[in-house]
C-alpha cells in the first residue's frame, strides 16, 4: 500500500446506493475482523441493524469499559488488531479506561463511536459528547466521520495505523446520519496519510555501532521490553543472547519473550524485580535495552540507574530514546529487525566471570515466600503454574496478585502474559481474559485476580456465562486493597485509611451468575481446588481465602536505587 | 531558550487542538502559535514558539511528529531561517503630536493604516525585536490598543511546501 501521497485515486465500483452502515460493515470484513465487542444505543442503530446475522462474532458485554480490554486481551494474546464499538455520550466516555490501558501498553486496537446526528453535533444534544476531543491524549489518532462517503476510507486508515509502527487504538466517531444515509458518490478508499511512515528497519551504521559496543563489553545484560512482543522478535532474541552468553531481564510486558527457565533469564527487573536482575542492572558495563522504554517502575531513582553502563537503545519510537536516560547508542526502528541484522555480528562469547556472578545472585538471593497456616497468595500462583504446565494464558488486575504472578508463574513463551503494565488499570483482568479467550479457543485462559480489582468489572461474568467462554478467575481473597495497604504498612505505619473493605464470598457470586464457584480456604485443598477449576468446561471464579498481611518482595522504594532492595523478610 | 518550530499539518480540524494540548500536556507555554494555510489547499503551516530547555524541546519536537496530521516539523535551532512578525497598534496622538508619531513610524518603516482625530493605526512587522524596538518609542505618547500575529518562518533556501510533503523524510510512528 502506498501512504506517502494521495498520488492515484482509488475510486470504488458499486458502493453507491448502499447505506453507510452496510459500508461500514462491508470495511470491517474487509479487515477481517472476526470478533467485535461492545454495546449497542441509540445512534448506533443503523449500524446495528446492519450487523443482524452477521458472520462477524458480535460480544455483547456489560460496560464498555469491558469491551474495550476485552478487544485489548484479544488483540494482545493474538497480535491481531481488537475492535470495540460503543454509542454516543456515555458509551464513549466509559471506553476511556480502555483506551488509556491500550495507549499505555503500544496494544493494536479499533474503537468505533457512534456520534449525535451531524447537524445536532456541538448542541449538547442527548448523549452527546465531545468524543474525539476526550480521546485525543489517549488515542494514537482519532477521527470524526461525518459523511457516509469518508467511512470506508476512515476504517482503513484506522486499522493502517493501528497496527503498525508503535501500535496503539484508534477511535473512529461516526455521526448518526452518516450511518443512515445512503452514498451518493463511489467513496475513495485510498488511505491519505502523507504525514505518518513509520520507521520499520533500522540503521545499519548504528546497528554494527551497537554491536561493536556489546562485543567490546565484559558485563552485558540484555533489558527486554515489550516491544519484544509485539515485534514477534523472541526467538532472534534468544538467538543474540545465547550467543553472546548475554543475560535476559523481561520488564513487566515482557514476561515470556525469554524463557524463565533458561539459564540465562534473569526474570523481572525494577521496583519488585529479582535482585539478580537489579544488581546485575547496576553492574553491567553494557545495557542493551531492546523494545523498553525506561520506565519509572524500572529504573528506580534514573541517576543512579546501570550508571556504569554504555545504553544502547533499540526501539521503534523514537519519542522514547532518551526520553528518561540518556542512550549511547540509539537504533530506531522494529526490534525483530534489528536483532536479525545484529545477531550475525555478535562475537561468540563465554563471559564466564559474569555469569558466575549471576549465578551467584541468583543462588543467594531467590524468590521466596514462607508457607504458614493459611493460604499463600504465591503458593496459589505458583500451583497453577505447575498445574498448567506454564502454557496457560494468563491475564491479572493491578496490584499485589499481579506482582506475585509476575514473579512466581514462570514464564515461557510470548504472548502468554497480559497485564496492564503501564496504566496499571484494575479490573483490566477478567475483561481481558474473555478477550482473550475468544482468540484462543480451546486453550485455557486463566485471570489471577485480586479481589479489589475484580470487583471494579465482576459484571462481565455474565458476559462470560452468555457465551459460554470457559475462562477460570483464580482470586487471591485478602480482603484489603493490598498494595497500597503494603505501603501503609511501610511507609505509613500501619495506618491503613480506605484500604480494608468486606469480603463477600465471591464463589457465591460466581454461583449467582450461572458460573462454577469454587473456594479454597486451605493450604492443603489448594491443589484439588485448582485442578478441579481446570477441568471444568465453562466460566469458573476459585475463591482463595489467602494470607491478608502478606507483602510483595523485594521491593525497591520508590526514588531509590535499584541495589538498595528491600528483600523484606528473608534477612 | 526561544525556539521556533514550524510544522506542515494536514488540514484537517482538530489538529490544532492536538498540537496545544500536546505541548500542554508537557507544561510548555505557548509563546505564539500562527496557523495559516500553504499553497497546497490539503496542508497547512503552523509555526509554534516555545521557551524551553533544548532536551525537552528535542522531545517536543518527536511528540508533534509522532501526531499522525502532521507531515514535518522543523527545529529552526540550528537552521538560517527568515522570521517575521506582523503588528496592528494604534497609538494615542492628539494633532500636535501626529507628526512624531508619523516619523516614528516612518523611522521604521511602518505604514499608517487608520487616521481618527486623537489616534493613529500603524502596521508594522519585522522580526520581534524590531516589533519591541517600536513598542518602546510609542509607549510614552500611549498604546490604546495592540494586536500581534505572532511569528511566522520559513527556511532560507528553496524548498517549497509539495517537495517537502513527497521527501518528508524523518517522520516516524
Amino acid at each position: 500500500m502506498s501512504k506517502s501521497t494521495k498520488t492515484a485515486s482509488k475510486r470504488t465500483k458499486g458502493y453507491a446506493g448502499m447505506t453507510g452502515a452496510d459500508l461500514f460493515h462491508k470495511m470491517l470484513l474487509e479487515e477481517g475482523v472476526e470478533v467485535l465487542f461492545g454495546i449497542p444505543g441509540g445512534v448506533l442503530l443503523p449500524i446495528f441493524d446492519s450487523l443482524y446475522g452477521t458472520s462477524i462474532k458480535f460480544v455483547l458485554t456489560r460496560h464498555e469499559q469491558g469491551a474495550a480490554h476485552m478487544a485489548d486481551g484479544y488483540a494482545r494474546s493474538t497480535g491481531k488488531t481488537g475492535v470495540c464499538i460503543a454509542t454516543s455520550g456515555p458509551g464513549a466516555t466509559n471506553l476511556i479506561t480502555g483506551l488509556a490501558t491500550a495507549y499505555m501498553d503500544s496494544v493494536p486496537m479499533v474503537a468505533i463511536t457512534g456520534q449525535v446526528t451531524s447537524a445536532l453535533i456541538g448542541n449538547d444534544a442527548f448523549q452527546e459528547a465531545d468524543t474525539t476531543g476526550i480521546t485525543r491524549p489517549v488515542t494514537k489518532h482519532n477521527m470524526l466521520i461525518k459523511r457516509a462517503e469518508d467511512i470506508g476510507r476512515a476504517i482503513h486508515e484506522a486499522f493502517y495505523i493501528a497496527r503498525t509502527g508503535r501500535p496503539g487504538p484508534v477511535l473512529i466517531d461516526i455521526a448518526k446520519d452518516a450511518t443512515s444515509n445512503t452514498l451518493t458518490d463511489e467513496p475513495d478508499l485510498t488511505i491519505n496519510l502523507p504525514g505518518y511512515k513509520p520507521m520499520l528497519t533500522g540503521h545499519i551504521r548504528q546497528v554494527k555501532a551497537a554491536a561493536e559496543a556489546i562485543n567490546a563489553s565484559k558485563q552485558p545484560v540484555l533489558y527486554v521490553g515489550g516491544g519484544v512482543i509485539i515485534s514477534e522478535a523472541s526467538e532472534v532474541l534468544s538467538k543474540v543472547a545465547h550467543r553472546g552468553n548475554i543475560p535476559v531481564t523481561t520488564t513487566l510486558m515482557a514476561l515470556g519473550a525469554f524463557d524463565e527457565s533458561d539459564p540465562l533469564a534473569l526474570q523481572m527487573l525494577g521496583m519488585h524485580g529479582t535482585a539478580a536482575a537489579n544488581y546485575a542492572i547496576q553492574e553491567c558495563d553494557c545495557l542493551i535495552a531492546v523494545g523498553a522504554r525506561f520506565d519509572d517502575r524500572v529504573t528506580g531513582k534514573v541517576e543512579t540507574f546501570a550508571s556504569n553502563a554504555k545504553i544502547i537503545h533499540i526501539d521503534i519510537d523514537p519519542t522514547s530514546i532518551s526520553k528518561n536516560v540518556k542512550a549511547d547508542i540509539p537504533v530506531v526502528g522494529d526490534a525483530k529487525d534489528i536483532l536479525e541484522k545484529m545477531l550475525p555480528m555478535i562475537k561468540s562469547k563465554p563471559r564466564k566471570d559474569w555469569l558466575k556472578q549471576i549465578a551467584k545472585w541468583k543462588k543467594a538471593y531467590p524468590l521466596h515466600y514462607d508457607t504458614g497456616p493459611k493460604i499463600k497468595p504465591q503458593q496459589v500462583i505458583e500451583s497453577v503454574g505447575r498445574l498448567t504446565d506454564h502454557d496457560a494464558i494468563i491475564t491479572t488486575g493491578v496490584g499485589q496478585h499481579q506482582m506475585w504472578t509476575a514473579q512466581f508463574y514462570g514464564w515461557r513463551k510470548p504472548r502468554q502474559f497480559i497485564t496492564s503494565g503501564g496504566l496499571g488499570t484494575m479490573g483490566f483482568g477478567l475483561p481481558a481474559a474473555i478477550g482473550a479467550q475468544f482468540g484462543n479457543p480451546g486453550k485455557t485462559v486463566v485471570d489471577i485476580d485480586g479481589d479489589g480489582s475484580l470487583a471494579m468489572t465482576v459484571g462481565e461474568l455474565v458476559t462470560a456465562v452468555h457465551y459460554n467462554q470457559p475462562v477460570k478467575v483464580v482470586v487471591l481473597d485478602n480482603c484489603y486493597l493490598g498494595m497500597v495497604r503494603q505501603w501503609q504498612e511501610m511507609f505509613y505505619e500501619r495506618r491503613y485509611s480506605a484500604t480494608e473493605h468486606p469480603c463477600p464470598d465471591l464463589s457465591l457470586v460466581a454461583e449467582a451468575f450461572g458460573a462454577k464457584g469454587i473456594r479454597a480456604t486451605d493450604p492443603s485443598e489448594l491443589d484439588d481446588a485448582i485442578n478441579e477449576m481446570l477441568k471444568h468446561d465453562g466460566p469458573v471464579v476459585l475463591a482463595a481465602s489467602v494470607e491478608p498481611e502478606e507483602n510483595v518482595f523485594p521491593m525497591v522504594a520508590a526514588g531509590k536505587s535499584l541495589h538498595e532492595m528491600d528483600m523484606g523478610r528473608l534477612v | 531558550m526561544k525556539h521556533v518550530i514550524t510544522a506542515l499539518v494536514q488540514n484537517t480540524p482538530g489538529v490544532l487542538a492536538h498540537v496545544a494540548g500536546m505541548i500542554a500536556a508537557r507544561g510548555f507555554n505557548i509563546d505564539s502559535l500562527v496557523v495559516g494555510r500553504t499553497e497546497d489547499p490539503e496542508l497547512s503551516r503552523m509555526t509554534v514558539v516555545v521557551i524551553g530547555d533544548d532536551h525537552v524541546l528535542e522531545q517536543v519536537r518527536k511528540q508533534l511528529e509522532k501526531i499522525i496530521t502532521i507531515v514535518r516539523v522543523r527545529d529552526f535551532k540550528d537552521i538560517d531561517y527568515v522570521e517575521r512578525d506582523l503588528m496592528l497598534v494604534r497609538v494615542s496622538a492628539p494633532p500636535e503630536k501626529r507628526a512624531e508619531v508619523v516619523e516614528l513610524a516612518n523611522l521604521f518603516r511602518g505604514r499608517i493604516v487608520d487616521v481618527a482625530k486623537q489616534s493613529l493605526t500603524v502596521e508594522l512587522s519585522g522580526p520581534e525585536a524590531k516589533l519591541e524596538a517600536f513598542v518602546d518609542m510609542v509607549k510614552p505618547y500611549g498604546i490604546r490598543e495592540l494586536a500581534r500575529t505572532g511569528i511566522i518562518a520559513v527556511q532560507r533556501g528553496e524548498q517549497r511546501a509539495k517537495e517537502q510533503k513527497e521527501n518528508g523524510k524523518g517522520k516516524n510512528a
